[in-house]
């Protein structure tokens, strides 16, 4: 009894050691399975490491998310090597909410990428693609997870050339993937640069790479012209990554030509990650009282957002491609976000980053849908899609949910941060905003519209009229990301409470090297370091 | 039956009939009995809420929490209850009215044209019961999506025209003005609970009350208020059933009570009263009432000439509101009820000429009448009661609205009343007049338009469950008659709280 009881307490002990490494495994374990793909070399088994490395990742995300749900903040010293000589993973309300966005619709696309990428990708690169993917997580994850300026600008690396790859495999179906796959290589690469730029003059003003303290020299020394370059190469370089308007060029090409479920997970994901970074700097690095920082939001940011708003929602009107007019439409969407950053109050920040993920869901929701038709009629131009509502039921209604989500109907996520966007405009007093927001909506509906009226009030023609809904590996995934646009409209608990939490502690301003000692030592922190 | 369980059950049942009719699509009587029962199991449990009501145990039901701040919620109070009762009784007649229609017709698609009407009632009960303003739009936006698909149900282009118009309006003018309007609201008053004598007095003042007025009105697309009224002609596309229950009483009423629910609970009416900021509404209300009436008078198709008879009703209860006098209040409020039973027997009998005899078009149905009888006979009852004349139902409302223009001082009320009267009596009882006392066409003149369809020659009425339905409305025109006095005195507290509450605090 007595050493059951001590085997028993060993593993709660051990427990509660790996506990506290959660900021790094969460990161660590995709990225330990892409090599260990290669290595393998089983196509078979590629696909469940990456599966499993997604759960545990989601798993690893949800409970960080809950240990900071409260306002806490965890801080991790990679290897025992304080901060800010080593590397530190921060982990908060605001990077813990994109971290579960991030995993949860990994593990969600997964199953369905299984049927699509078979359909999509020759068998021989099965692999070396699942690899790549996990690569892409992994760089995703890090980039949010690290409180590092300069292991941002790796794991963006790590990321993005893995993005390129994953783009480029779009070309066995249609051969235009490569050129999106080039200028998306060609844009990343300028926007990485710009960004390790800005870094590099953050270095030279500050002479530390750890975000938490460069925000306290900067606070010490104040603005100069050093700093305010930074400012403005990271902010041109992440606008690049998360496809501000009018730095959005590579966004619809590599959307549109990329294998489906990557489309998906991007969509979802990537540029919600780069945005992630903006958020961070703007408020963590450089203080949201930052004057530059300010002007930059009013004089610039506000007005690309609303500009993205318009123009793209009338690009995507004119589309002739569904998938085409959703990677517009996310250009559009992006504008929402930032609208909702640069009120710069707690109602505005909360609602960018509650549509941060709400978007999120229903980009991938769609994009999936899209990737079911694509499977089925091997297209997605319009009037591919007609009468599909008659011969791809389920898949049909999933993409019309999604539809009302992206217009923001009521009872649907769309709706909730929309609400709140509208809300934090009039609360400031701007209502020529407020009545922007409801008026870009209303594009949407237009652009939403075409897809139901081809989808349900059109005659099935070719391969249309023969289709079916996809295999249940490909359709229960997009029913459960269906099901979400709906649930998030009415339980709001975790991403309206995750919004709050996240936006009250970006506004807070950094929490710098000596609040972080605060912070930390609050938390039950492992003897481990 | 707690209150709570009776309105939870009120909205789910309706809305589990949309799954029995998708589920059961291949076997029509089985799906169709169901949809029935379910008519009947909603329509119940309103009356559990009636008769609990009486017992005074109503209070506020949350679901759950959305926003901070604002709950999914639910609410008895008499207006609600009103429509409530209206619509889930309606919808029993309409169902039998539908079945008979959609047989008779060889209508396409029936699973999915039940499934939506279903998913409609669930919505409208859920407007009628809603305890705030968010929960009342989140419904209200449920029922604009659900019955879309049914305006759009015959999938010819001119269908999908018309729904496109019927969906870019409301949803256009909900997203784009109401939606600021709720929540400029929440913004500015912290809640959005439907509260005797208002919440927003002490929160808002000067012309911003006009304007945020102005948001309301306009919003709420579904109370037809010109110049936002195309939908509703333009969903007469619509089988006849979805335009009997739906355009003239579940979805239009729905705007009009959102309009009075604004007007009592949000604003209240002696707020409106002392800022005078629906006055400029009451005169556009009047200038719609006349105006549709008058374009009323051109139309030669039928439906389209009850669509605009309607946007000229719906405006009453819009200028009993903006009159901002207790009267006008509750005229506009019973006017939900007796306005409702009489378009409903308008519409279905409108659905009966379609089915014997595949006409349109009013100067098509000289003569009809007499084939016809049956059907003519609820028409005109149902014409009367529209234009209000004792002893149908439709004077109460008109006489109250009269009073309350009276009580307001706006003595041009009256007269724009009065002369809408005399408009309807020339274009509802033109179409009895023809049917009567006009010779029937030559039929070799017919038009050809409906090629192929003459067989169907006026040789009588349709089935029984087509013409019994309208009746039944006709009937309860006359009934209602009797007892609008109990209806106006149990609407009667929407706005007695008020009166008190103002009393106290001079």
């Amino acid at each position: 009894m007595a050493t059951e009881t001590g085997t028993a307490q060993e593993v709660v002990h051990q427990a509660a050691a790996l506990a506290d490494h959660l900021p790094m495994l969460v990161v660590l374990v995709p990225f330990v399975a892409a090599p260990l793909v290669v290595v393998l070399g089983s196509r078979g088994l590629a696909w469940w490491l990456a599966f499993v490395a997604s759960v545990v990742s989601t798993v690893i995300a949800a409970a960080l998310l809950a240990r900071v749900f409260d306002g806490s903040v965890i801080s991790y010293a990679i290897g025992g090597w304080a901060p800010p000589l080593g590397i530190e993973y921060r982990i908060d309300a605001a990077n813990a909410f994109v971290l579960l966005l991030v995993a949860g619709i990994s593990t969600v696309i997964l199953p369905y990428a299984k049927v699509s990428v078979a359909a999509e990708v020759p068998k021989k690169n099965h692999t070396l693609f699942y690899a790549a993917y996990l690569l892409c997580f992994t760089g995703l994850l890090g980039v949010t997870a690290t409180g590092d300026a300069f292991n941002v600008f790796v794991f963006l690396e790590i990321s993005s050339l893995s993005t390129y790859v994953l783009v480029a495999q779009g070309s066995y179906r249609d051969k235009r993937a490569f050129t999106a796959a080039y200028d998306y290589l060609i844009m990343g690469t300028i926007g990485a640069t710009f960004f390790v730029i800005g870094i590099g003059f953050l270095y030279m003003a500050t002479g530390t790479l750890n975000m938490a303290d460069i925000a306290d020299r900067i606070a010490e020394q104040g603005s100069n012209r050093t700093v305010r370059a930074a400012f403005a190469f990271i902010v041109v370089g992440m606008g690049l990554k998360a496809a501000v308007y009018p730095l959005h060029l590579w966004l619809p090409g590599a959307y549109t030509r990329a294998p489906s479920a990557i489309t998906a997970f991007l969509a979802g994901t990537a540029t919600k990650v780069a945005i992630y970074v903006l958020l961070r700097f703007f408020f963590s690095v450089f203080q949201p009282g930052f004057t530059f920082t300010v002007n930059t939001l009013e004089i610039i940011v506000i007005p690309l957002a609303i500009l993205a708003m318009f123009a793209a929602s009338f690009i995507a009107i004119f589309q002739n491609d569904f998938k085409r007019m959703l990677a517009y439409s996310s250009i559009a969407q992006i504008g929402y976000i930032l609208l909702g950053v640069g009120l710069l109050t707690a109602t505005g920040l909360t609602a960018g980053i509650a549509h941060l993920f709400n978007h999120g869901i229903t980009k991938a929701t769609l994009f999936m849908g899209v990737g079911a038709i694509v499977l089925r009629v091997g297209g997605s131009w319009y009037d591919r899609i007609d009468g599909l509502g008659r011969t791809m039921p389920w898949t049909s209604a999933a993409i019309v949910l999604g539809g009302l989500s992206l217009i923001g109907v009521p009872g649907t996520a769309g709706f909730i941060s929309k609400w709140l966007l509208v809300q934090a405009a009039l609360e400031k007093g701007w209502w020529p905003i407020a009545l922007l927001v409801v008026a870009s909506s209303l594009l949407a509906v237009v652009y939403v519209w075409r897809v139901v009226e081809a989808l349900y009030l059109r005659v099935p023609q070719g391969r249309a009229a023969e289709a079916t809904d996809p295999p249940l590996m490909m359709l229960i995934p997009l029913g459960l990301a269906a099901l979400a646009c709906i649930w998030f409209g009415f339980d709001t608990r975790v991403t309206i409470g995750a919004s709050q939490m996240a936006a009250e502690g970006l506004l807070a301003g950094s929490a710098g090297m000596l609040d972080s000692v605060g912070a930390s030592s609050a938390l039950p922190l492992g003897a481990g370091h | 039956m707690d209150t709570g369980t009776a309105i939870f059950l009120s909205i789910l049942i309706p809305f589990a009939a949309v799954f029995t009719n998708l589920i059961f699509r291949n076997s029509p009587n089985l799906r169709d009995g169901l949809t029935g029962a379910a008519s009947v199991l909603a329509f119940l449990c309103v009356l559990v809420v009636l008769y609990n009501e009486g017992n005074g145990t109503s209070e506020e039901i949350v679901w759950f929490q959305v926003f901070p701040g604002i709950d999914l919620a639910f609410k008895v109070e008499p207006l609600g209850l009103l429509f409530a009762i209206i619509a889930s009784g309606l919808w029993i007649v309409t169902h039998v009215y539908g079945i008979g229609y959609m047989r008779g017709n060889n209508e396409s698609h029936h699973p999915r044209f039940f499934a939506c009407f279903s998913f409609a009632i669930a919505s409208a009960m859920g407007i009628a019961f809603a305890g705030n303003m968010f929960t009342l739009f989140l419904f209200y936006e449920a029922l604009t999506i659900s019955t879309y698909p049914l305006v759009a149900h015959k999938g010819t282009p001119e269908a999908i025209r018309g729904a496109r118009t019927y969906l870019a309006i409301l949803i256009g003018t909900s997203i784009g003005l109401q939606l600021v309007a709720v929540i400029w609201t929440w913004a500015l008053a912290g809640t959005l609970d439907f509260t005797n004598g208002g919440i927003l007095a002490g929160h808002i003042e000067g012309p911003m009350v006009a304007i945020l007025l102005g948001l309301y009105a306009f919003g709420i697309g579904k109370a037809a208020l010109m110049p936002f009224h195309r939908w509703l002609p333009a969903a007469m596309v619509a089988p006849t059933p979805v335009s009997a229950l739906l355009h003239a009483v579940a979805v239009v009423k729905a705007g009009v009570f959102t309009m009075l629910k604004v007007g009592v609970y949000i604003f209240g009416i002696d707020f409106l009263a002392e800022t005078g900021a629906s006055e400029w509404l009451m005169w556009l209300a009047a200038f719609s009432i006349l105006a549709a009436s008058v374009v009323a008078l051109t139309k030669d198709n039928l439906k389209a000439r009850l669509a605009y008879s309607t946007v000229s009703q719906l405006s009453y209860i819009t200028l009993g509101m903006a009159l901002a006098t207790t009267m006008g209040a509750l005229g506009g409020g019973l006017h939900i009820a007796t306005h409702a039973v009489g378009k409903i027997t308008l519409f279905m009998c409108a659905g009966s000429i379609y089915v014997a005899t595949h006409k349109t078009e009013i100067s098509q149905m000289n003569g009809l009448g007499r084939a016809m009888p049956i059907t003519y006979g609820a028409f005109l009852v149902g014409a009367l009661s529209i234009i209000g004349l004792p002893p149908f139902a439709g004077s109460w409302s008109k006489w109250l609205l009269i009073v309350g223009a009276a009580d307001a001082g706006q003595i041009v009320m009256i007269g724009v009343l009065m002369a809408s009267s005399l408009l309807n009596v020339v274009y509802l009882l033109s179409v009895v007049g023809r049917g009567f006392f006009l010779p029937a066409a030559d039929p070799g003149k017919h038009d050809h338009g409906h090629g192929g369809q003459d067989d169907h020659a006026p040789e009588g009425e349709a089935s029984a469950m087509v013409w019994g339905p309208p009746v039944a409305s006709a009937v309860l025109c006359l009934v209602l008659f009797f007892f609008a006095g109990d209806v106006a005195a149990f609407l009667a507290p929407i706005a007695e709280p008020a009166a008190t509450a103002v009393a106290a605090t001079n």
